[in-house]
């Protein structure tokens, strides 16, 4: 095939063959980060700018070190996050940021559908670096990855992921992703944060985590998001960590060969034990490494033939 | 005089749907004459009506006109041009102007400024409490003094049940109408779509279906207990329509409306964000839209109202969640209302009920609704089979909020005569004089 | 009038003689196999450069490094196609430090691929020195490169193309030049 998208707006409608396009890429960046000298000189002369309107240095980090790479001049620019109601903020924004003739925009925004709409109205690329609730199409390529390099294939695989369900844009992705790629799906957590209509994306849902977690290949943790708690979707992070946390005993219900993954940062102690986080199951580093080899490869493959659009 | 010649005359408040003649003279209906003849003696202008229907002048009961203080959104002038083109005589405007309509002064300027520059005729809805904050009343008599033909907060909430129950309860010594805004917005919260399969999917906070149902339950408990009228605005959910139908059954002085949007569209057409389908309440999922028609067949709702709510690019051009909320609906509510008429249990005159008949019965709007001797010479006159493109060029509001440009729609107001006065035409030799 | 048609180079056996010559070429200039490594340009190098490991190892009866690289992330024209072409391999499975590099390619041309390859061979290390073995050398230059090693020089027009195949079994291998139409009024 060949690679026609301008945008990586999320992976709703990215085709299983896209997906793979991207991981075969990604295979060949992660060569480049073998190498003593880890970087390329394909996107010499491109400028990437990271447009954060949401805190996440570890997201804005791989971005950034996924651009540099590649060679492209990586630039980040952090927005206030605080004017999400006043419309003009982002538009604003992204016009003056366009205005530099950048290549590419890594758009990160609590508003989910904010990189769609950049995506009207400004000429450039725009990889969605996450959008509120919606997609985080990069962590959904890199846990695609990520997995495929830990059990040799997704189709068939039981993949449990475990959290705040309602709120998560990772969820969303992999539902996209991994669903795509033929994974049996379980979504579990506490009934308040996994809406009962997740089963129309084809996959089950559960709030008894030793169900979620009974012979699943994956255990994918997601961060409670301790800020949230005012709004009371459960009652203290002790019951919590209690019901829905990873704990040994809970994870020896998973495939012996079971693996955890995350994608941080984690709150030890609260959604993943202390020692499972570390252990020889984990591959949340791996995750962080898959990273930088499928943004390079998102970069890479939205970098050709839009010059045009300037 | 004015002599609108062979149309199907339908007016449901004097039984008739026929064909007939109409006379207009001094702002009143003179004379109605059956069959296609006229008197050889008439000697005022005439209007072929062969092929159209004739209807008592719409009446759009809930509209945002922006005036006074959004003026570059709509104002008076502009409003009540898109109600004419429309096929709408009259129409009732809510309150969240700045400042708000909580004052009989702000009240009188807009009647003052309808009679001087409207193309409809312009009821101001007063708010029921003072700034719409929700704690006091505002002056009740006075305000329907001052030309206030009910009382509402639209836009939101009342949110609580105690100033609700004394707002019907004062309401009704006065014989004054209360139109709710029925919606618990602490439960709504932050939504801004439907709580649905689409609003998950793309990640929107979701407005439940019960943070509507929950306050027209409210609204309905409380009309029973003080005795006063309620009226529920905006209904959109399948349990709304249930609400409203057992109350009517219980015999309580309760009626509702609902929108174009919420029997024409579902949540599904926010995909892709677009804020032009962002309204509160939201549109709602496809049962919820089967309900509201099953509502306007049986009688439940009681009238088709737009909330024709303009807004500027500026603030629908952003994130979805930012967006703001509400479409414009005059210039399309009456097509979108004939193609009801499709699936054969909406009648002809079950639309002039409801776009005419019974908001005029429900406001108390003396004169209008029907076309029987002595009412105001307002008439909609329908092309019922134009086929026509909605195209955003040729809207006459002031904002272009629609997600209806493009559509193919059926039926339109041939020409909209308001006090004998002809306030829109599309019919050759038919100009406006209004 | 002539018609544009396809025309046989090198048939297998005659690869086989051409890349034997080059093979000794190689071993002569550089006195031995001491030192060298090969590096195929992905993709047509990466079958010549195997062949060329195999005649080293029957001749000298020593087992030279090989590798291969992919240019595409070196090319300088990335922007200018319409698409991202996909990415292949690149393994240098030893150190290229001090060592005597063959890069082998099919076909020169432009001269831009070589100087993509160098570009990445020298983000491997640093090679005592590198060569440049090729099956056909067509002419039309665009940079100051030209290889140690050309098994046929075939002269083109730019608009006509080399295709070596070598994609099959070695029995199947050939060179073929694709005429270009003639113009008009020839």
């Amino acid at each position: 095939m060949q690679w026609r998208r301008r945008h990586v707006l999320g992976l709703a409608d990215f085709r299983v063959e896209e997906m793979e396009f991207v991981i075969d890429t990604a295979r060949s960046m992660e060569e480049v980060l073998t190498r003593d000298i880890k970087k390329v000189p394909a996107l010499r002369g491109k400028t990437a700018v990271n447009l954060f309107f949401e805190a996440s240095t570890r997201t804005r980090t791989s971005f950034e070190i996924a651009g540099k790479r590649l060679s492209a001049d990586v630039v980040n620019f952090s927005a206030a996050t605080s004017s999400v109601t006043k419309g003009e903020t982002l538009l604003d924004t992204a016009r003056n940021i366009e205005a530099m003739k950048p290549n590419i925009l890594v758009v990160r925004h609590p508003a989910s559908g904010a990189p769609h709409f950049l995506s009207q109205h400004v000429s450039c690329s725009i990889i969605n670096a996450g959008d509120g609730a919606n997609e985080h199409p990069s962590q959904g390529l890199l846990d695609l990855y990520t997995i495929l390099k830990a059990k040799g294939k997704v189709s068939g695989l039981k993949i449990a992921i475990i959290g705040d369900i309602l709120h998560s844009r990772v969820v969303r992705s992999n539902l996209h992703s991994l669903g795509r790629m033929g994974a049996k799906l379980w979504l579990c957590g506490p009934s308040t944060l996994v809406p009962k209509e997740m089963e129309r994306a084809g996959a089950r849902v559960t709030y008894d985590m030793r169900e979620a977690v009974r012979d699943a290949d994956v255990v994918m943790m997601l961060r409670i998001q301790l800020e949230r708690q005012k709004t009371a979707y459960f009652p203290s992070l002790r019951e919590y960590s209690r019901m829905f946390g990873l704990s040994r005993a809970v994870f020896s219900l998973a495939k012996e060969d079971a693996v955890i993954m995350h994608p941080g940062p984690i709150n030890r102690g609260v959604e993943l034990s202390d020692d499972l986080a570390d252990s020889a199951q984990s591959r949340i580093l791996n995750q962080v490494e898959s990273g930088v080899a499928v943004r390079m490869a998102l970069l890479y493959l939205l970098a050709g033939g839009h010059d045009a659009a300037h | 005089m004015l002599l609108i010649k062979g149309g199907r005359v339908i007016d449901p408040v004097s039984k008739r749907d026929e064909t007939g003649s109409i006379v207009l003279e001094n702002g009143k209906v003179k004379d109605y004459i059956p069959g296609g003849n006229i008197p050889k003696t008439f000697d005022g202008k005439v209007i072929d009506a062969a092929g159209k229907w004739v209807l008592p002048g719409l009446i759009d009961m809930h509209v945002h006109l922006r005036d006074p203080g959004y003026e570059w959104k709509e104002d008076i002038r502009s409003g009540t041009l898109s109600a004419a083109a429309g096929g709408f005589c009259s129409v009732a405007c809510m309150a969240n102007t700045k400042p708000v309509n909580d004052h009989p002064e702000i009240t009188g300027s807009i009647r003052r400024k309808a009679a001087e520059e409207g193309a409809a005729n312009v009821y101001p809805v007063a708010a029921v409490t003072r700034g719409m904050e929700g704690r006091e009343m505002t002056d009740f008599a006075e305000l329907a003094e001052a030309g206030a033909v009910a009382f509402s907060d639209d836009g939101k909430p009342v949110a609580s049940s105690l100033m609700m129950r004394r707002a019907l309860e004062y309401a009704k010594a006065f014989d004054l109408l209360i139109l709710s805004h029925a919606e618990d917005a602490e439960l709504a919260g932050e939504g801004a779509a439907h709580e649905g399969w689409t609003a998950h999917r793309l990640g929107i906070p979701g407005i439940p279906s019960a943070a509507e149902e929950i306050a027209i339950a409210r609204d309905i408990l409380l009309a029973r207990l003080s005795g006063g009228k309620i009226h529920i605005q905006h209904i959109s959910t399948r349990m709304g329509v249930d609400l409203l139908r057992m109350a009517k059954r219980s015999g309580l002085p309760v009626t509702g409306e609902t929108a174009p949007h919420y029997f024409t569209l579902t949540d599904a057409a926010i995909e892709g964000y677009n804020t032009n389908a962002k309204m509160n309440p939201p549109l709602r999922a496809e049962e919820d839209r089967m309900a509201v028609l099953e509502g306007l067949i049986d009688g439940t709702i009681d009238a088709i109202a737009t909330d024709h709510a303009p807004h500027d690019d500026y603030v629908k051009r952003c994130e979805f969640v930012a967006a703001a909320n509400g479409i414009i609906g005059l210039e399309t509510a009456l097509p979108l209302s004939l193609a009801l008429l499709a699936g054969g249990k909406i009648t002809p005159p079950r639309i002039a009920e409801l776009l005419s008949a019974n908001p005029a019965r429900i406001l108390k709007l003396q004169g209008k609704g029907s076309l029987r001797k002595g009412a105001d010479a307002d008439v909609t006159l329908v092309d019922p089979d134009v086929e026509w493109e909605y195209r955003e060029q040729d809207v006459r509001s002031k904002s272009r909020n629609s997600p209806f440009f493009g559509w193919k729609l059926r039926g339109r107001a041939a020409a909209t005569i308001r006090g004998g006065r002809i306030t829109h035409s599309l019919m050759p030799g038919v100009s406006v004089n209004d | 009038m002539k018609k544009p048609g396809k025309k046989v180079i090198l048939d297998s056996k005659g690869m086989e003689r051409v890349l034997s010559r080059l093979t000794h070429e190689i071993l002569e200039k550089n006195k031995g196999a001491e030192d060298l490594a090969l590096v195929g340009i992905w993709s047509g190098g990466v079958p010549l450069s195997k062949f060329i490991q195999e005649k080293i190892r029957a001749i000298e009866g020593v087992e030279v490094p090989a590798g291969f690289v992919d240019i595409t992330l070196y090319r300088d024209d990335l922007s200018r196609a319409g698409y991202q072409p996909r990415l292949k391999r690149t393994e240098i499975p030893f150190s290229i430090d001090e060592k005597k590099v063959i890069l082998v390619d099919d076909v020169l041309f432009t001269g831009r691929t070589i100087r993509a390859a160098m570009d990445a061979l020298i983000d491997f290390g640093r090679p005592k020195n590198i060569q440049l073995a090729v099956l056909i050398d067509r002419g039309h230059r665009e940079l100051p490169i030209r290889a140690d090693y050309v098994g046929r020089n075939v002269p083109t027009s730019r608009s006509e193309t080399v295709d070596v195949m070598v994609q099959g079994g070695r029995e199947e291998w050939k060179v073929v030049l694709n005429e270009a139409a003639p113009a008009r009024g020839e």
